[in-house]
């Protein structure tokens, strides 16, 4: 086995050849760490890390490293997220340590929804906050980076000693400027990159053409690339992906199939193990990043039919 | 150009409680071109201001002027007759010529007439976009001529997010284009999306007004 960045239980099951699975988990908008808890004991065991979210579509939860370490200290390991949005290269540095020094090893960059997302306007949200993006996930990644493998902060001073990460980011492969997208994956990896969550892929065929191109370039044998799928449970969810979640998407054949469906929760079920089967024979896939928003008891069911359970002892 | 907009009739009428003899200045620049703060606008927004407060009952005398540039000193005289008759100026310029207004006449009180918005461009009638960020550290030699600090609701300097639609216009607004999809269309028109492939590292925005406000001095002027 090659040297390990961070040793982590998702590095280790990725560097074996091991298929991963990743699955998420939004912290809870309170300070309760109960909810954290209780989805942690609903998805113990079944993945081998847990992606916790920084605020997503821009609404304040509670704070993805104190969610990641709920979920370390219940047994579990967290990718905690971290979002360009709302922290400058000093106060993300800050948290890069403290994370470190809570033992949070898996750290995913992203640039984070947009302050106005205010979680689609279901919600209030901060639209009038003041937005940062100081720095890009790109250049993000390259912190992570330098923190890790050279003890050396963004501005040029030390750090006492190097800060070990398994270093991630997001790929949305089928968003336009569609031929912009495998270079974009390219420019992640090079600032550093160790494993790639895609935005959710519907369409294999089109996905499996973009990975081809990553595939080409040898892009899949310097990082691990885990393919996203959100659990589908209605018509009406795959066509609100698909018209409005921009970067998703969705073949009119498995809307139609899902608007025909007698049990759609079922038929959704069943969409996902296709997907997941069509992700495992794509040359340069080496997990699944799954996702069932708000209905994560559905989750043990399908990675037991997906054949997915137990997860490798690495 | 400096892009401006009236601020909203309730708040102008508002910060004119209680006065009778206000001096009503426009800007024949900047303002003027974006139909916020010109002669036009000047004279459009008086009768409108003293019908809105004679409706209250209050009766104001507005009068009206248009200075060529507010953020020059030099244009200042044409009204220093009329300020010295009036309690209080307001300003349709963009910011900095209401600050040189407010500082001219002192302790004459300035009421901003407008807000001012953005660097922008007249991108046809009646639609101004943002062009510039004032950022004091220029990429477009890298983007092809497109601003990426000023136009991406991110100001991301690496490509698109993932949040372009799939029509190619911005997540934040579905009337914006993404700008790094324009990028990479030029780029790719010129043979050279190659040079997009280069991480940019972490922008120095001292430059701007996150190093504080700029001070910036040409000895061989002074």
């Amino acid at each position: 086995m090659k040297n390990l960045n961070a040793a982590t239980k998702l590095e280790k099951v990725l560097t074996a050849g091991e298929f991963a699975l990743t699955v998420e988990i939004g912290p809870p908008r309170g300070p309760n760490p109960e909810p954290v808890r209780q989805k942690a004991a609903l998805l113990a065991g079944l993945a081998d890390a847990y992606n916790v979210t920084d605020n997503q579509t821009a609404v304040v939860r509670m704070s993805s490293i104190a969610g990641a370490k709920i979920l370390l200290d219940q047994g579990l390991e967290p990718v905690m997220q971290m979002t360009c949005r709302d922290r400058n290269r000093i106060a993300m540095q800050s948290d890069l340590l403290g994370a470190s020094a809570l033992g949070l090893r898996n750290v995913l960059a992203i640039s984070g929804d947009h302050q106005s997302a205010s979680a689609g306007g279901k919600l209030n949200g901060h639209p009038g906050a003041k937005s940062v993006f100081d720095i890009d996930s790109i250049q993000l990644l390259s912190v992570i980076k330098g923190l890790r493998d050279q003890a050396v902060q963004a501005g040029g001073d030390s750090i006492t000693e190097p800060a070990p990460f398994f270093i991630g980011a997001a790929w949305t492969p089928l968003g336009p400027p569609v031929e912009f997208r495998v270079t974009r994956l390219a420019k992640k990896i090079a600032a550093g990159a160790d494993f790639i969550q895609t935005q959710a892929v519907y369409d294999m065929d089109a996905f499996g053409r973009q990975l081809a191109l990553a595939h080409d370039q040898g892009l899949t044998e310097k990082a691990f690339i885990l393919p996203g799928i959100i659990v589908p449970r209605s018509a009406g969810m795959l066509n609100y992906m698909n018209r409005s979640v921009p970067g998703v998407v969705v073949p009119q054949e498995l809307i139609d199939r899902m608007k025909q469906a007698s049990d759609p929760q079922a038929e959704g079920i069943k969409i996902t193990l296709e997907l997941i089967e069509a992700v495992r024979a794509l040359p340069g896939a080496a997990g699944v990043h799954l996702q069932a928003i708000e209905a994560e008891e559905l989750l043990p069911e399908i990675i037991e039919a997906a054949g997915l359970r137990p997860r490798p002892e690495v | 150009m400096i892009t401006a907009e009236w601020k909203p009739i309730e708040e102008l009428v508002s910060s004119l409680a209680g006065y009778r003899n206000v001096l009503l200045v426009g800007c024949a620049t900047c303002v003027a071109e974006c139909a916020a703060g010109g002669e036009r606008e000047v004279q459009t927004l008086a009768p409108l201001l003293t019908m809105a407060l004679a409706k209250q009952g209050q009766e104001i005398n507005i009068r009206t002027a248009t200075l060529e540039r507010q953020c020059e000193p030099e244009f200042y005289d044409d009204i220093a007759e009329a300020a010295a008759e009036v309690e209080a100026i307001m300003s349709l310029a963009c910011g900095i010529g209401m600050q040189l207004m407010a500082e001219q006449f002192d302790p004459l009180p300035m009421l901003p007439g407008v807000n001012t918005t953005s660097l922008a461009i007249r991108e046809e009638p009646g639609l101004w976009t943002t062009r510039c960020a004032a950022c004091g550290d220029c990429v477009l030699g890298e983007t092809f001529g497109l601003c990426p600090v000023s136009r991406c609701a991110k100001s991301l300097l690496n490509g698109p997010c993932g949040g372009t639609r799939e029509n190619g216009k911005c997540e934040v607004d579905p009337d914006t284009d993404c700008i790094w999809r324009l990028i990479v269309e030029r780029a790719t028109a010129r043979g050279r999306l190659d040079a997009l492939a280069t991480v940019r590292q972490p922008k120095d925005w001292s430059h701007s007004q996150h190093g504080g406000p700029m001070r910036m001095v040409r000895e061989d002027l002074r």
